[in-house]
Parts: structure tokens; sequence; C-alpha cells
């Protein structure tokens, strides 16, 4: 080929060495270390804004930023999913939406490059949590009758009970959690190889033979891709959160 | 026929990888066709609802996205049966 034009195998894009206590319980990477920093982002903000509040009235400075990532969960997410009674859930969404965000925006931190959502153990672990938290609502609020009302919907001829009962249980129980947490890991790995491919691209036209012209074009639709890859951080962040709002939701009353 | 008498001469391993290059090209390309589809009629429809009424804009996008996102999962489970198909 005249272009030396190799691509990484999927290991090298994904699998990090650990830099800390190889192979023990505290290992860490550059993935386990995003966690750590999203964590510590989001407790920083919340609870420098929560001890601020308490001095001044009128929001200032982070006070600001907490402020608007709490009526957007209010307002965005809760309201338009869960009604008045879902509000006490938004502690738990806010977590979740900004955790999701801020290992999302780990995708484009030059450098660092590597969004942890784009390993499987993130959004499985995000996605049980939520899986908990739906099935945990339906106990609470309708007891035991939660599984009859959940994989039985009113109105079913008694003939397809067993069939509708069947899918019914597949779809709410199995299906969900799994798509919840393949949307998120699936969406965040193909942004990164999306990237990954484009930087190969560009780095296999950074030669001095005639057909460096082209370096331009795979340039500039990486450039365009990172603001892509941005919205995209945004956007995955926002429906994980809105999907499990919706799932809690439901699991508040029976269907009717 | 010079294309099917190379294809004789390779070997079993060297089929087995273009089965899964093939394959995987396939499972992809495939499963990208009913999500295209269904995510186009789903925003142009709901372009046309906020037209139809701004009113109701919000609703219509809150929706929407929860629509879009239920739509590409297949897509999505597509590109997983990929990246398995090509690397794993």
């Amino acid at each position: 080929m005249m272009l030396g034009l190799k691509f990484p195998s999927i290991e090298n894009l994904v699998e990090w060495p650990s830099f800390w206590g190889n192979g023990e319980w505290h290992t860490l990477n550059k993935v386990g270390l995003s966690a750590l920093i999203a964590t510590a982002i989001t407790l920083g903000i919340y609870f420098a804004a929560a001890s601020k509040a308490k001095k001044n009235l009128v929001p200032v400075g982070i006070q600001n930023l907490a402020e608007v990532g709490i009526e957007f969960i209010d307002n965005g997410i809760i309201d338009q999913t869960m009604g008045e009674q879902g509000r006490p859930w938004n502690p738990f969404l806010l977590s979740i939406f900004s955790f999701v965000l801020i290992t999302n925006l780990f995708e484009l931190v030059p450098g660092w490059q590597m969004p942890g959502n784009a390993r499987m153990a993130f959004p499985a672990m995000l996605a049980l949590v939520v899986w908990v938290a739906f099935i945990g609502t339906g106990l609470k609020y309708q007891g035991l009758a939660y599984f009859k009302n959940a994989i039985i919907p009113p109105g079913v001829p008694v003939f397809l009970i067993p069939l509708v009962a069947l899918i019914e249980f597949v779809s709410t129980f199995l299906v969900r959690p799994f798509s919840l947490a393949v949307r998120l890991f699936a969406n965040m790995l193909a942004g990164h190889i999306l990237l990954v491919t484009f930087i190969v691209l560009c780095e296999a036209l950074w030669t001095t033979d005639w057909f460096a012209v082209f370096l331009p074009l795979p340039f500039i639709m990486l450039v365009l891709l990172t603001g892509f890859e941005l919205m995209v951080s945004f956007l995955q962040a926002y429906i994980f959160t809105i999907l499990a709002a919706v799932y809690i939701g439901s699991s508040m009353h029976a269907d009717h | 026929m010079e294309l099917l008498a190379q294809l004789a001469q390779v070997t079993g391993e060297d089929q087995i990888a273009f089965g899964e290059a093939v394959s995987a090209g396939f499972a992809y390309g495939l499963a990208a066709i009913g999500p295209g589809i269904g995510i186009g009629y789903l925003v142009g429809q709901s372009v046309q609802a906020m037209a139809r009424q701004p009113e109701a804009a919000g609703m219509v996008r809150t929706t929407m996205f929860l629509g879009i996102a239920f739509t590409e999962a297949l897509a999505l489970i597509g590109f997983v049966v990929f990246i398995l198909l090509k690397f794993a």
C-alpha cells in the first residue's frame, strides 16, 4: 500500500496499562482514574455550592452552576417523565447525569482521550443500579403486586396472557438494563473509534509525498467530529438519565 | 472465475477470516437500515408536530429523544455484533 496506513487493534484503543497496584484490588488505570475524578468533581461542585448556599441568598459563582444542574434535572427530566412526585429522585438522577457526563467528556480531554464509558463495566454497573432502583420503587409503591402489574398489562385476552407475560417479563426485566448499558457503551466506543480513525488518517498523510495535500480533509473532519462528540457526550448523559427517570416513574403506578 | 479460483486456493483459516470480515460488514450495514429509516421518520414527524403546535415543542422534544434512544438501540447492537465478529 502506498500509505503507511495501519489501524491499531481494538486492544490498543480501550485497554490501558495500570499505573498503580498491578493486579491487586486497588489496581488503577486511566479508566478507573476517570471514574474517581468524575466522582470527585461531582461531589466537589455540589458540596461547595451547598456550603455557599447557607451563607448567601443570591447565588454566586459555583452555586449558579449547581443550580443550573438541579433545575435542568427538575424541569427537563423529572417534570416531563415522572411528574411532581418524582422530585425526591433529583439527587439520584443528578448524580447519574453528572457522572456519565464527566466520564464521557474525558473522550475529548487532550492527552487523555478515553471515554470511561467505552468500557462495558461502567455502563453495566450504572444500569444495574437503575435496575435495582426501579424494581425497588415498584415494590415500595405497589408491593408484590408490582410484578403482576409489570408483566400482565390490563385488557389482554385470557388465552394470550402466558405469551404476553413472557414478552413483558423479558422486555421489562432483562432487555431494559441491557439496552440501557449497551446504548451508552456502544455510543461512546463508536465515537472513540471514529476519532481514532481520522487521527490515524491524519497521521498517515503526514508525509513529504505528493498525497500530503489531502491532509486538510481528514483534519477538518476530525475537528468537526470533535464537536459532534461533544454533543454526543451531553446527549447520551441526558438519554441515560431520562430513561432511568422513565423506568422509575413507570414503576410508581400500575399501567392504566 | 479468476476470483473463484483464487478463493479456492486460500487456506481454511483465511476463509474463516474472510467470512468474519464480510459478515461483520454486513452485520453493521444491515443493522443500520431499519433504525436509519425509523429515526428519519420519527424526527420528521416530530418537526411537523413542533411546527403545527410550537407551544408543545418541549414535550415533543423529550418524547422524540426517548423514541430515538429506543430506535437507535438496534443499530448499536448491530455495531456491537460488528465489533464481536471483527475483533473477538
